[in-house]
């Protein structure tokens, strides 16, 4: 490939400096299991939503994204359309191809390679890709988050999904807090400066402010704003002052 | 029915919108302000999922136990606790506050 990406491709064994392979491994197992395991709250709340077996094992197999399978059992459990449901399960995945972009810069996977990849493509994996310094790393924690959540995110949603009768309420478990909290997680290593904490902030308020108004999903979509919102007013800014345009270059090197 | 052409639909555009952006040629993302959007846009998405997640039900904002469940692994992120037991903070407070009719 001809791609040109700012990353380092890290000799075979990985240079001085560079992370560890075992590094990776470890950072993208931990993130693997401990979302993977939280696919037995989705597929507890599936079959609670009244989902047959076959189509809360489908979803997690097949939509693979996990804040989309919860909207969409949500948007069915509470009577909704089966389309108007669907729709806001893909506005939810349409972030995923904004991470695809990213990746694939970072990736620089061969062309023929992307359709097979594409389904992992989905928050953790990016994470988890995006803090490696090096393309062997990104590509070590790509595949080994991708395999690890795919696998056990589709085996405890069976067994979620088996065993939600036994279980009673999973909101009496704090289950409902697993979501969140994993995209905490997740959120916290990318806010390194004011830009992407003033992004984060904007994004939390439009998100809130515009739930009860705008149908399912969508106000995630307009929270998405806040990074076009973000640069255009501190490029507003930068103008103001002399040196705003080498600032400006100075900090897109910073960026990986 | 209704369920599976739920499920087919969502399964077909999900996967669609994944591969899309990875096919997007590389030669459109070299642009700077690109590659700003697209490191910026994942903050965005996520902190709105977080904050939906932690405030919102259905439709309706509400302020419950889930809260001081994500609060509870805000600290440990603080703390530098591993990914797990963030996770398990989150749900084991969110569990307790309840168990205690919060």
């Amino acid at each position: 490939m001809t791609e040109q990406t700012a990353l380092p491709d890290a000799p075979g064994t990985g240079g001085a400096g560079a992370k560890p392979d075992a590094a990776v491994v470890r950072d993208a197992l931990g993130v693997g299991v401990a979302v993977g395991l939280s696919g037995f709250a989705f597929g507890v709340t599936s079959a609670g939503s009244g989902l047959t077996l076959a189509q809360t094992c489908a979803l997690s197999l097949l939509v693979f994204t996990g804040a989309s399978q919860f909207a969409l059992v949500g948007a069915l459990a509470a009577g909704g359309n089966p389309l108007t449901a669907a729709a806001g399960a893909f506005f939810l995945g349409v972030r995923n191809a904004f991470y695809g972009l990213r990746l694939s810069q970072l990736l620089a996977l061969p062309r023929a390679v992307r359709p097979f990849a594409a389904q992992w493509v989905i928050d953790e994996t990016t994470a988890v890709a995006l803090a490696q310094p090096t393309r062997r790393g990104v590509r070590i924690g790509f595949t080994v988050t991708g395999l690890t959540l795919y696998v056990l995110w589709n085996l405890t949603t069976l067994l979620g999904a088996l065993g939600a009768e036994a279980i009673g309420d999973t909101d009496a478990w704090g289950l409902d807090a697993a979501g969140p909290a994993v995209f905490l997680a997740l959120l916290a290593p990318m806010l390194k400066n004011t830009t992407e904490r003033a992004v984060a902030a904007l994004a939390v308020l439009l998100g809130l402010g515009l739930l009860p108004v705008l149908p399912a999903g969508v106000p995630v979509l307009v929270a998405a704003l806040a990074a076009p919102l973000v640069l255009w007013a501190r490029g507003r800014r930068a103008g103001d002052t002399e040196d705003g345009a080498v600032r400006g270059a100075a900090e897109g090197r910073d960026e990986r | 029915m209704s369920v599976w052409i739920a499920i087919g639909v969502t399964a077909v555009g999900c996967y669609a919108v994944k591969l899309l952006g990875l096919l997007v040629p590389a030669g459109a993302l070299e642009r700077p302000l690109v590659r700003r959007l697209a490191a910026l846009l994942p903050v965005a998405l996520l902190a709105a999922l977080t904050a939906q997640q932690t405030f919102a039900d259905g439709q309706r904002l509400m302020l419950d136990a889930r809260a001081a469940g994500v609060a509870a692994a805000a600290v440990a992120l603080l703390l530098r606790a591993p990914f797990l037991l963030v996770v398990a903070a989150a749900v084991v407070v969110t569990a307790g506050v309840r168990a205690m009719g919060g």
